[in-house]
């Protein structure tokens, strides 16, 4: 009955199937028709509401509420997917509980915010049931656009410009589009395939080409798109990771959370996905939380996520660390990785307790470890890319670059917080102003 | 998105939806940015006579009732008409309708019931480029004191003499905004008619008192101790101002006549009802007041969506379509015969159903031990109030009997023909009719 809990070392089928796709259910279930008219009478209809200064994408949320209370979920879902074409992704992935759902009158008032997110849901999802696109294409401007990236920034762009009538290459080494919609997010975020079904929705605007295989930097160079194009956007997000900086962080059971999370969203069984009994997650983050949730999700008997400074500086928000908690990963502070012992194969991990300050106090201690997810911060990757602003590419308000006919936004461009909802946002923004250069129009 | 271009008596507005005269429509500033928010028109609130303008209380003029989390559900004033002067308005007025030109402008008048004032106002109203003129025979509160608005409203003839005024002297179309404070709202309906009105728009609002200050021994909004009565208005009324509107469009005296609905107007759906019962288009005034001007953008892609799902291309369309539906009680079909029916999956046991139909209604619904709701066929009439008190949408239905099958409650076979009270054995005036 315990399946395989207790077996030591990195194995595959710990939980049996069943637990499994419960464990990987959707951690916020839809609403239903009824639920959804509830949640939408709460909502106020705020003046300038503050739920829509908090969205990076500026939703009119009250509208697409009130359109929702009013039974037009259409309406409403073409509210939302005007401003944020990824609108069902967003509601799925969108830490809510820091931008709009924060800001809600409600949620001062009471400490029970309109479930926007989930309202979000449930009209975006009516439409694209019915797979329809709200969306017509302007007529063709003979204008060709290379985007780089398929990710939601890229995405976003494309559609926009497809919309404007311009003509898409989207550029992308991986097999699949989506960015890390497709390969990172949490699978309980994104469940039944949704990021490739929302990929496929988008691209019936027309007029957009995926191309896969080609990486900028390898197959092609930024030269070559400049010239072969009318614009570039570059939207390649955070391609490389943080090292932790250890001897033997080369060992076999070390590797990028990025890289667990990904073969986990790929994996076609997740029962063959192989998961270590005692799995130990560096990193203060979103990846740490989902690199930690998930190995306990699959199966892993103890999870410990440690982070170097205290609680309150971690990136993760507080419904982050409790929906860890709630899971069973256990979560140390203040605590900074010295040591990695095991021969070939991580055995053990060592850390010093430092404080806020990382100021190493003396005091060690040692954590069994199958596997060790490192979930650090990703890096920007890439040559003769336009000029950086500290370690990102250096963009003004409409994703301008230093470099005449080059564009850039998401996680690869400086400004804006490293999330799907920015990405879309700054996508859309840097599309409109293609649009303008391109067109003449004014600016 | 539907085309939802709106000509009411050869009016043009990009959409059906006009503020109401009240104060949305106070002024320049507002109307401004009312057009900015996608309004298709406004009646400018009601001008009065040249001189010095009426003056409000200087306390709270409204009062309100709630439901539940406090949504405003009926609103009471005792608002006056403009109380600025007539040129600021004009000229205010005609700033605005030339800056916006695809927008309806209305002007609201009222002034004393003597042929003069009306010949002195409208040449004055007609020179701003107003497209119309609506005549508030509806203020219920203050001015009907000084026998203007609803004391005219409750005078057909009164109202026949102001609009024949009217139309001799401008070529503007004139609207009559009746009020709803009379036992039959067709009589000063076909007054207007009778005046030459191009249309009449209604409701103006209900005479009311909807609180009273249980320290203080007083109606609210109380000022220094006392309070009058006022005009009631918002979602409450809106049942109301529609059968008002339905009783105009079907009667047989004022069938054609163009009517702007007003009263209760708050989502899409309520202004599609309206038009359905033969509304040219609507007016706002609460909603607005509620929302803010941007509520008009859920109106325009609720009632765009709808006509684009009916496959509506016009307003046109819409409009009056349900009115041929609109019947007698005596004329509805008694061989209709229909039965509640609790969707299980969808009931979450509340009981609201089992109690209104067990205490107050015909005892047919049964509880089991565990909760389960359920309808006696043999008890139930198809009453609806469980219907109405169940808290889940769609939760409870009511399922027409098939004609051939047999009503468990009767014991008599559904019959496929239609008939009504007139013929029926019951009724003493049954011979009579069918001779
Ligand atoms: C594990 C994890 C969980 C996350 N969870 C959330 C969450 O719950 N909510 C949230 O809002 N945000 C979350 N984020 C952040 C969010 O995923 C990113 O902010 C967002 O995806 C950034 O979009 P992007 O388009 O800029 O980049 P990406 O999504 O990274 O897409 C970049 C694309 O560019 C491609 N690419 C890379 N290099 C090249 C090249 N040289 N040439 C061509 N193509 C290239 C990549 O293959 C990829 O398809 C999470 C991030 C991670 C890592
Ligand atoms: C504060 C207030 C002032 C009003 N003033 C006028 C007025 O000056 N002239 C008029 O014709 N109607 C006036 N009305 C009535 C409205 O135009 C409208 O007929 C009524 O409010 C019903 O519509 P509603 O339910 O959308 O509010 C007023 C209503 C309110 C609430
Ligand atoms: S802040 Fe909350 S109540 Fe106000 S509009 Fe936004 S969701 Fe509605």
């Amino acid at each position: 009955m315990t399946g395989k809990l207790y077996v030591e070392g990195v194995t595959q089928g710990r939980l049996p199937p069943d637990q499994l796709s419960d464990n990987f259910g959707d951690l916020h279930p839809p609403l239903d028709a009824h639920e959804a008219l509830v949640a939408a009478d709460r909502c106020y209809f705020c003046h300038d509401a503050p739920c829509m200064t908090a969205c990076p994408t500026s939703i009119d949320i009250p509208l697409f509420i009130r359109q929702i209370a009013t039974g037009t979920p259409d309406a409403a879902a073409k509210t939302i997917l005007s401003q944020n074409i990824l609108g069902g992704m967003c509601a799925r992935v969108c830490p809510t509980e820091t931008l709009c759902e924060e800001v809600c009158v409600r949620e001062t008032a009471e400490g029970k915010p309109v479930e926007i997110g989930r309202l979000q849901r449930y009209a975006t999802d009516g439409l694209m049931a019915r797979n329809d696109h709200p969306f017509a294409r302007a007529a063709e401007t003979g204008k060709r656009i290379a985007v780089v990236g398929a990710g939601p920034a890229g995405l976003s762009c494309a559609h926009r410009l497809a919309m404007k009538g311009h003509a898409v290459d989207i550029l992308d080494p991986r097999p699949k589009p989506g960015g890390l919609n497709e390969y990172g997010i949490a699978a309980y975020k994104s469940t039944e395939d949704f990021a490739a079904r929302e990929v496929d929705w988008l691209m019936q605007i027309g007029g957009i080409t995926f191309k896969s295989g080609e990486k900028l930097g390898k197959t092609v160079t930024l030269e070559a798109l400049k010239s072969d194009y009318d614009a570039v956007f570059l939207g390649m997000g955070l391609g490389g990771v943080n090292a932790l900086g250890l001897d033997g962080e080369d060992k076999d059971g070390i590797l990028p959370a990025v890289d667990f999370i990904a073969d986990l969203r790929q994996a076609s069984d997740l029962s063959r996905l192989e998961i270590g009994r005692d799995v130990v997650v560096i990193g203060g983050g979103m990846t740490a939380i989902d690199a930690a949730v998930q190995a306990k999700l699959l199966g892993a008997l103890n999870v410990t996520l440690v982070y170097r400074r205290g609680q309150a500086r971690m990136n993760a928000s507080l419904f982050e660390q409790e929906l860890a908690a709630s899971k069973g990963v256990r979560i140390i502070t203040n605590a900074t990785p010295k040591a990695v012992h095991g021969n070939g194969a991580v055995r053990e991990i060592e850390f010093e307790y430092t404080d806020d300050d990382l100021t190493p106090t003396g005091q060690t201690f040692r954590l069994a470890a199958d596997q060790v997810f490192k979930a650090i911060g990703q890096t920007l990757v890439g040559e003769g890319l336009p000029e950086l602003d500290g370690r990102k590419i250096k963009v003004d308000g409409t994703g301008r670059t230093s470099v005449s006919g080059i564009w850039a936004g998401g996680d690869c461009a400086s400004g804006g917080d490293d999330l799907t909802v920015t990405a879309v946002a700054e996508g859309r923004d840097a599309a409109e102003d293609i649009h303008a250069t391109l067109t003449g129009a004014a600016g | 998105m539907a085309d939802l271009t709106s000509e009411f008596i050869g009016i043009k507005s990009p959409n059906p939806f006009w503020l109401a005269s009240a104060p949305p429509t106070d002024k320049e500033y507002n109307v401004r940015r009312a057009f900015e928010a996608g309004w298709g028109g406004v009646v400018w609130k009601t001008l009065g006579e040249a001189g010095p303008p009426v003056v409000n209380v200087n306390g709270p003029r409204y009062g309100a009732i709630w439901g539940a989390d406090r949504r405003l559900l009926g609103l009471n004033n005792i608002e006056l008409i403009t109380d600025r002067p007539l040129e600021v308005n004009l000229r205010e007025m005609k700033a605005v309708k030339r800056d916006y030109p695809d927008r309806a402008l209305i002007a609201s008048i009222m002034v004393p019931c003597v042929e003069d004032a009306w010949k002195a106002i409208l040449p004055l109203v007609e020179e701003t480029g107003a497209d119309g003129i609506e005549l508030n025979c509806g203020c219920p509160h203050g001015m009907s004191e000084r026998g203007m608005g609803a004391a005219v409203g409750q005078n057909p003839e009164l109202i026949e003499m102001i609009t024949r005024w009217c139309k001799q002297t401008t070529r503007m179309p004139v609207i009559v905004k009746l009020t709803p404070n009379i036992t039959d709202v067709r009589l000063p309906a076909e007054a207007a008619k009778r005046g030459g009105a191009d249309a009449v728009s209604l409701i103006n609002t209900i005479n009311s008192i909807t609180s009273v200050d249980l320290d203080d021994f007083a109606p609210e909004p109380t000022i220094d101790g006392k309070g009058s009565h006022g005009g009631y208005c918002g979602p409450a009324v809106k049942p109301i101002a529609l059968n008002m509107v339905a009783e105009i469009a079907r009667s047989a005296e004022t069938a054609g006549l163009p009517i702007s609905g007003i009263g209760g107007v708050t989502t899409w759906r309520d202004a599609a009802e309206f038009m359905a019962l033969g509304a040219g288009n609507v007016q706002v005034c609460t909603a607005a007041m509620t929302y803010g001007f941007k509520v008009v953008q859920e109106m325009i892609s609720g009632l765009s969506d709808y006509m684009d799902c009916k496959g509506f291309t016009s307003t046109e369309e819409l409009v009056a379509r349900a009115v041929p539906n609109v019947s007698d009680w005596q004329h509805l079909n008694l061989n209709y015969i229909a039965k509640a029916k609790i969707n299980q999956d969808l009931c979450i046991s509340c009981g609201r159903c089992f109690a209104a139909c067990e205490d107050t209604s015909h005892q047919a619904i049964a509880m089991s031990e565990d909760r389960t709701f359920t309808v006696k066929d043999d008890e139930c009439v198809a009453c609806n109030l469980c219907v109405n008190v169940c808290p889940v949408e769609g939760c409870i239905d009511m399922v027409a009997m098939m004609p051939g099958t047999t009503d468990p409650r009767t014991g008599k076979v559904v019959e496929a023909d239609y008939a009504n009270w007139t013929t029926h054995p019951n009724n003493p005036m049954a011979a009579e009719a069918a001779e």
